[in-house]
């Protein structure tokens, strides 16, 4: 097995009475990428800050391990391997793209003639050199994203954390940093991603931990996660009530949800076991009003992890009318 | 990099970004440069001959230029210092700040760098309503080059120390508004002190306030210095009040910073 970058034991914090990160274990391999994934304020920003040396985890914690270093013992080691992108952007809104990118070169001891270099270089990647001389203020929410990247690089970091860097970007704008974060990843950095999208997740990362209510409640990569949950299953909706009770009644394989007015049948979305339920609902004579086709994906896994209830629309939904 | 040398550095780095706010954005600065031109012009000009009157110079103006300028230099620093704080809260606010103390840098050197920052831009601004002052008549009479090196070292001195208050108020503000008003007394103190009118025409339960507050040794010490009044024991006394409050303002400061942000 190849060396943890991370490796934290029985991670604990509380604000107050309020706990927010219950004994959290978490390992990351080098190289590759592990995403937290959570609904908000289930203590993936308070892990990322702990991890990057932002706050102190609380004594009863394990030991953690970043980059080989230990937090408690030596964070300046850590800090030299890491870098970080916040949730809200972490650059100087008053002074330029450029000048944002100078200040880190200085602050990592880099000669004047390497900075500009490298400056220069990572503006050009990022697409910023128009936006280069003009303050950072003045940014879109994509670009000040983008430039936030490329500082966090200025100081080739081994370990990167990305702490919801897609939340609030428009879809161009987040497929964009989708593309930097695959970049990164084909640089051989190991990446420490937390996001609310599932997509995200199923995307980028080799492992994904689903953190809910400061607990990991599952872990794993994304095939297994599905694997967690039950199958895909057709989804007949009624308006009329008396249909719905004849449906019932006829399909009694099916879970009812009274509420709703709907059935839900387990099925692979395979024609022949559409037809099948398409039959015994003619020759009962009844119509539904709608049906849908629902394959498992990393919703319902992360819904029926974090309790959130089901119905909640899934992408992966296909009505068929 | 060995702790002092990578200090330096990176404290140097931090000035340069504060000086560049500073650049870019100078409406604080001299926004605060005009409360005490303000005053010395109004004092000066409006009330300058019934105050002139009243401290036994006559009914001419200059002696009153005289008697106010220290005072309103000193106030200058401490209106500039209300700057430090607002942007420091500001700061502080800023994601920039989360970054840097994720950075493998000299913990000290985002304060360091507010601080000399700052007291650059106090000596500035002295510098600044001094010639204002100068320019409507102020004189100094019998300052030789040690007593004009005095002055200026008891300035910078005065400066650091509130500067570093200002930082640790700054760094307990919530916001900019917070660290404008909690940064207040820094203004205010001037008014009680022996700025405007002597200590002796004040009532007498009020005099020892005024008289052992932070500024009324530092402005009887410069005027001694530059204008030849009888310094007696204001001078250590200033000394003593500055060195306390750098002291008291690096520890506070420190420990704020140090704590784990919210």
């Amino acid at each position: 097995m190849s060396n943890l970058a991370i490796a934290a034991n029985g991670l604990r914090k509380s604000y107050g009475d309020k706990v927010v990160l219950d004994g959290v274990d978490l390992n990351v391999p080098e190289g590759t990428v592990f995403s937290l994934l959570g609904p908000n304020g289930a203590g993936k920003t308070t892990a990322v800050k702990i991890l990057s040396t932002l706050v102190s985890a609380d004594p009863g914690s394990g030991s953690i391990h970043v980059g080989g270093h230990d937090l408690s013992t030596d964070p300046q080691a850590a800090r030299a391997a890491i870098g970080v992108t916040g949730q809200f952007s972490a650059v100087d809104g008053l002074i330029t793209g450029e000048e944002n990118m100078l200040l880190m070169a200085d602050l990592h001891h880099l000669s004047k003639r390497e900075g500009r270099r490298t400056a220069a270089e990572l503006l050009e990647r990022f697409d910023l050199v128009e936006a280069a001389k003009k303050p950072a203020s003045t940014y879109s929410g994509g670009m000040k994203r983008r430039l936030d990247i490329a500082m966090t690089l200025v100081g080739n970091p081994r370990i990167i954390f990305l702490d919801e860097p897609t939340t609030g970007l428009d879809p161009r704008a987040r497929h964009n940093m989708w593309q930097i974060i695959r970049e990164l990843i084909t640089d051989g950095v190991t990446v420490f991603l937390t996001t609310q999208y599932l997509d995200e997740a199923d995307e980028l990362a080799d492992r994904i931990a689903v953190l809910n209510n400061g607990t990991i409640v599952a872990q794993g990569t994304a095939e297994e996660l599905k694997r967690l949950i039950p199958g895909g299953h057709v989804r007949l909706r009624f308006t009329d009530p008396a249909a719905y009770q004849n449906a019932a009644a006829v399909l009694s394989d099916a879970a009812p949800d009274d509420e709703a007015l709907a059935l839900q049948l387990p099925s692979d979305g395979s024609q022949r076991e559409l037809r099948s339920v398409l039959d015994r609902l003619d020759s009962a004579g009844i119509e539904a009003d709608e049906l849908s086709v629902h394959t498992p994906d990393l919703d319902d896994v992360f819904f029926t992890l974090t309790g959130a209830g089901a119905g909640i629309p899934a992408q992966s939904k296909e009505n068929v009318r | 990099m060995s702790t002092l040398p990578l200090a330096v550095r990176d404290s140097t780095t931090m000035l340069r970004r504060n000086l560049l706010h500073a650049r870019r954005y100078p409406s604080l600065t001299l926004n605060l440069l005009l409360t005490p031109i303000m005053l010395l012009l109004l004092f000066v000009y409006i009330f300058g001959n019934v105050m002139s009157a009243g401290i036994g110079g006559g009914t001419g103006r200059a002696h009153y230029i005289a008697y106010i300028v220290p005072g309103l230099l000193l106030m200058t620093i401490g209106s500039t210092t209300i700057g430090t704080a607002v942007s420091v809260s500001n700061d502080m606010t800023e994601g920039i700040i989360a970054r840097f103390r994720t950075m493998a840098i000299h913990r000290g050197s985002v304060l360091i760098g507010h601080v000399v920052g700052s007291v650059l831009q106090s000596v500035a601004s002295v510098v600044l309503v001094g010639a204002v002052a100068v320019a409507i008549g102020f004189r100094s009479t019998g300052a030789g080059v040690l007593e004009w090196l005095a002055a200026f070292g008891l300035l910078v001195l005065f400066a650091t120390a509130l500067t570093w208050i200002a930082v640790g108020m700054g760094l307990v503000s919530p916001n900019a508004e917070a660290a404008s008003n909690n940064a207040m007394p820094l203004i205010l103190l001037p008014l009680l002190s022996s700025a405007f009118i002597p200590v002796h025409t004040m009532p007498g339960w009020f005099q020892p306030i005024a008289q052992y507050q932070p500024f009324t040794p530092a402005i009887e010490t410069l005027r001694g210095l530059l204008l030849g009044s009888r310094i007696g024991n204001n001078g250590w006394l200033a000394v003593v009040w500055c060195v306390g409050l750098t002291v008291l303002g690096y520890y506070w400061s420190k420990a704020k910073f140090d704590s784990d942000p919210e």
